[in-house]
C-alpha cells in the first residue's frame, strides 16, 4: 500500500492578470518508509507539490491521499488535524519557535497532540539524543547554528511519528558537511523508524542519499528514478 | 506552555510592548483617579447637602414646601416624634427645628435670612452646626436671646460677637414680630452662602417668637447608612398615610444636586469610552504590527498543525497578558495616587468662590468605590479584548502558504 498517493494533480498560481501553471497532471505514488528527493530546477513546482502533499495548499484539481486521508474532502480544520497526526515538516529556514528552547520546539507538536507533560518531554529528550543536540535541550533558535536548528527541526518532525516527513530544500541554508550530516540523521531516521521522508533539492550530494530521485520541470514529472 | 510562549512573545520587542503598557496604565489610572476625584467632589456635594440642614429625610406639613411660612408647622410633633423613635434604625438621629424666612438688621444694615430654630443638642448631631462654631460659643438648650451666625454674614453686617440683631418675620398671628438676640458664636461653612443665609436660635426662642408653641418646621432625619433612605421613608408614609406630612429623601429635597449626580455617571462613563477609545487605537495598532511581523510564524505554526482558533487564542493570550499587566500596574497606581491625596486633599480655594454655588466643597478628596474601580477595570478587559481581537483573526485567517511565502 502507499502511504502518499497524488493522481493528476494540477495547480495554477494567480499574479496579478499572469497564471503561472505550478502542476500540470502530476500522479506520483510513494512506498512506506521511502526516503525520495523531489529534483529540479526553481520553478518546477517541487515545493508547490510538497505543500500540496502536506496539505498546506490545495490542488485546483487531482487527488492527494495520505495514509488513507484524501486531503480534497477535508475543510481546514481536518486538514491542520492530518498535519498534526500524519505529516511532519521541516522547512528550508525559519523552521523553529524563536521564543521556545529546541526542547520545547520538540514538545510543542505533542502539546498540540494533547500528550501529557511529562510524556512529551521524555520523548523530546530522546529524540533530540538521537539528532546529537543532547547537551542543547534549553538553546533558543538563536543560540544554535543553522545545521543545529535543522537538526531540532529533523527532530520535531519525527517525534510525533507522522507517516510522512516533508522537507523543503533542508539544507539549502547549510555549508556541504552541515548539509550532510543532516541529511545522514535524516537517512538514519528513515531507516530506524521507517518513517517516509519526501525532500526537495537541487543538490546533486543530497539527491545521492535519495533511493528515488523524482525530476520536475515546468510541473511535470520529468523522469522518476529508484536508485536501489 | 501556551501561557509561557505568550508571555516569552510579548518581550520579543520590549519597546512595544512598553509602549502598549504605558497606554494601557494611563488609560486605567486615568479612569480610576479621575474617577475618585468625581466621586469625591459627588460626595462632598452630598455631604455638604445633608448637612446644611437638609439631612438624609426630611418630614414637614404637606404645603410647607410650596409655601414654608409658619402656618404650614407641624402644630403638635408629638406623634411624630414617637413613631419616628420607633422607625428609624439603630444609629440614626434626627432633629426637629423652625425654619422661616425672615429679615436680620442692625443699626447700619439688614438682610434677608433663614431663621433656624434649633434643640441645640439634637442639631449638633443632625447638621454642621455642632461643630461649625470657630468664634463665641454654640447655643445653649435654654438660650432665649442667643444667636449663631455665619462669618460672611458677620462681616456684611460689620458687626461682632456680643453686639445685638434684631430678627423680624411674621408669626402665627400673621402680624409682624421681631427680637433682638445677642451674636454668641460664629460659624464657619463650606459655602460662603450658607453662612449668609442661615442664623441660628434655639427652638424655644423661635417657638416663643413666632407664636407657635410646640410648632416646628420640619424634622431632619440623618440615617446611618443612606441606603436605607427610600427604606425608612417609604416605613415613615406607611405610619403617617393620612396625607397630612410629606416626607421626602435628599434626592427629593436636593433635585439638582440629585440631576448632576445622574448626569455625572452618564459622563464618568463617556469619559471611560472617549480614554478607551484612544487606548483602543494603540493596541490595535500594536498587536496588528505584532501579528505582522511574526506572519512566517503563523504560518509554521499553521504548518504543524495549529487550528486558526488555537492561533487567535494564542494572540487573545497575550493581549490577555498585556492587560493584566497594564491594568495591575494602572490599579497600583491609581490607589497610591489616591492614597497620597486622601489625607490632604486638593485645594480648590482658589476656585471656592465659583464652586460654591455648585455645592463643591473647599478641599477636593477623592473618594473610592469598588464598582468603579471593577467598571474601569471591566472596560478595559473587555474592551481591549474586542479590539484584540481584530489583529488575533488576521493572524488566523493568514493561509501556511502565503504566511510562510512572506518576506
Amino acid at each position: 500500500m502507499h502511504i502518499v498517493e497524488c493522481v493528476d494533480i494540477n495547480k495554477t498560481y494567480h499574479q496579478g492578470k499572469v497564471e503561472v501553471l505550478a502542476l500540470k497532471g502530476v500522479s506520483l505514488a510513494f512506498e512506506k518508509g521511502s526516503f525520495v528527493a523531489l529534483a529540479g530546477p526553481s520553478g518546477s513546482g517541487k515545493t508547490t507539490l510538497l505543500n500540496i502533499i502536506g496539505g498546506l495548499d490545495l490542488a485546483d484539481s487531482g487527488r492527494v491521499v495520505v495514509d488513507g486521508n484524501a486531503f480534497d474532502k477535508m475543510n481546514r480544520s481536518q486538514r491542520a488535524d492530518l498535519r498534526l497526526n500524519k505529516v511532519g515538516f521541516v522547512f528550508q529556514s525559519y523552521n523553529l519557535i524563536p521564543v521556545l528552547s529546541a526542547l520545547e520546539n520538540v514538545e510543542f507538536v505533542m502539546l498540540l497532540q494533547g500528550l501529557p507533560p511529562a510524556e512529551r518531554r521524555k520523548r523530546a529528550k530522546d529524540i533530540l539524543d538521537e539528532v546529537g543536540l543532547e547537551d542543547m535541550y534549553d538553546r533558543r533558535p538563536a543560540e544554535l547554528s543553522g545545521g543545529q536548528q535543522q537538526r531540532v527541526a529533523v527532530a520535531r518532525a519525527i517525534v510525533s511519528n507522522p507517516s510522512i516527513v516533508l522537507a523543503d530544500e533542508p539544507t539549502a541554508n547549510l555549508d556541504s558537511s552541515t548539509g550532510k550530516g543532516l541529511l545522514e540523521i535524516m537517512k538514519q531516521m528513515n531507516e530506524k523508524k521507517n518513517v517516509t521522508f519526501i525532500f526537495s533539492t537541487h543538490d546533486n550530494m543530497v539527491m545521492d542519499y535519495a533511493d528515488r530521485v523524482i525530476y520536475l520541470r515546468d510541473g511535470m514529472v520529468a523522469d522518476d528514478r529508484v536508485k536501489r | 506552555m501556551y501561557l509561557q510562549m505568550a508571555w516569552r512573545n510579548i518581550w520579543r520587542n520590549p519597546r512595544r510592548t512598553i509602549i502598549i503598557l504605558l497606554a494601557i496604565i494611563i488609560g486605567v489610572w486615568n479612569m480610576i483617579f479621575l474617577g475618585a476625584l468625581t466621586r469625591g467632589m459627588e460626595a462632598g456635594m452630598i455631604k455638604n447637602g445633608i448637612s446644611t440642614l437638609t439631612g438624609n429625610i426630611q418630614i414637614h406639613h404637606k404645603d410647607y414646601r410650596t409655601d414654608p411660612v409658619v402656618e404650614n408647622s407641624m402644630a403638635d410633633p408629638g406623634a411624630m416624634e414617637a413613631a419616628i423613635e420607633r422607625i428609624l434604625p439603630r444609629g440614626a438621629r434626627w432633629a426637629g427645628r423652625v425654619r422661616v424666612n425672615a429679615i436680620a438688621s442692625n443699626a447700619r444694615n439688614s438682610s434677608g435670612v433663614t431663621l433656624v430654630g434649633i434643640d441645640p443638642e439634637r442639631e449638633a448631631q443632625v447638621s454642621f452646626i455642632g461643630q461649625a462654631v470657630e468664634q463665641g460659643r454654640y447655643l445653649m438648650p435654654k438660650d432665649m436671646y442667643g444667636i449663631v451666625v455665619g462669618k460672611t454674614l458677620l462681616d456684611k453686617f460689620g458687626t461682632k460677637i456680643g453686639h445685638k440683631l434684631v430678627l423680624m418675620s411674621q408669626d402665627m398671628d400673621r402680624e409682624i414680630s421681631s427680637r433682638a438676640f445677642r451674636i454668641v458664636g460664629v460659624y464657619r461653612a463650606e459655602m460662603a452662602a450658607t453662612e449668609k443665609e442661615f442664623v441660628f436660635v434655639t427652638l424655644p426662642a423661635a417657638q416663643q417668637m413666632l407664636k407657635i408653641d410646640k410648632g416646628i418646621s420640619e424634622i431632619s432625619i440623618i440615617l446611618p447608612d443612606q441606603q436605607d433612605n427610600r427604606r425608612t421613608a417609604s416605613a415613615l408614609k406607611d405610619e403617617f398615610f393620612d396625607d397630612t406630612y410629606e416626607i421626602n429623601t435628599w434626592r427629593e429635597l436636593l433635585p439638582i444636586l440629585n440631576a448632576y449626580l445622574k448626569l455625572s455617571d452618564g459622563f464618568m462613563l463617556i469619559w471611560y469610552l472617549v480614554v478607551f477609545i484612544a487606548m483602543g487605537f494603540g493596541i490595535v495598532n500594536t498587536t496588528l504590527m505584532a501579528v505582522f511581523e511574526r506572519m512566517r510564524e503563523f504560518g509554521l505554526l499553521k504548518a504543524l498543525g495549529m487550528k486558526p482558533w488555537w492561533i487567535i487564542r494564542e494572540v487573545l493570550l497575550e493581549s490577555v497578558l498585556l492587560l493584566l499587566m497594564g491594568m495591575a500596574i494602572g490599579n497600583i497606581l491609581s490607589f497610591l495616587s489616591i492614597s497620597a491625596l486622601s489625607g490632604s486633599g486638593i485645594d480648590l480655594s482658589s476656585l471656592a468662590a465659583g464652586a460654591e454655588y455648585v455645592g463643591i466643597s473647599r478641599i477636593l478628596y477623592p473618594a473610592i468605590y469598588v464598582r468603579d474601580v471593577v467598571i474601569a477595570n471591566l472596560v478595559v478587559f473587555v474592551l481591549g479584548l474586542v479590539v484584540s481581537t481584530y489583529p488575533a483573526a488576521k493572524a488566523g485567517r493568514f493561509t501556511p502558504v502565503e504566511a510562510l511565502a512572506h518576506t
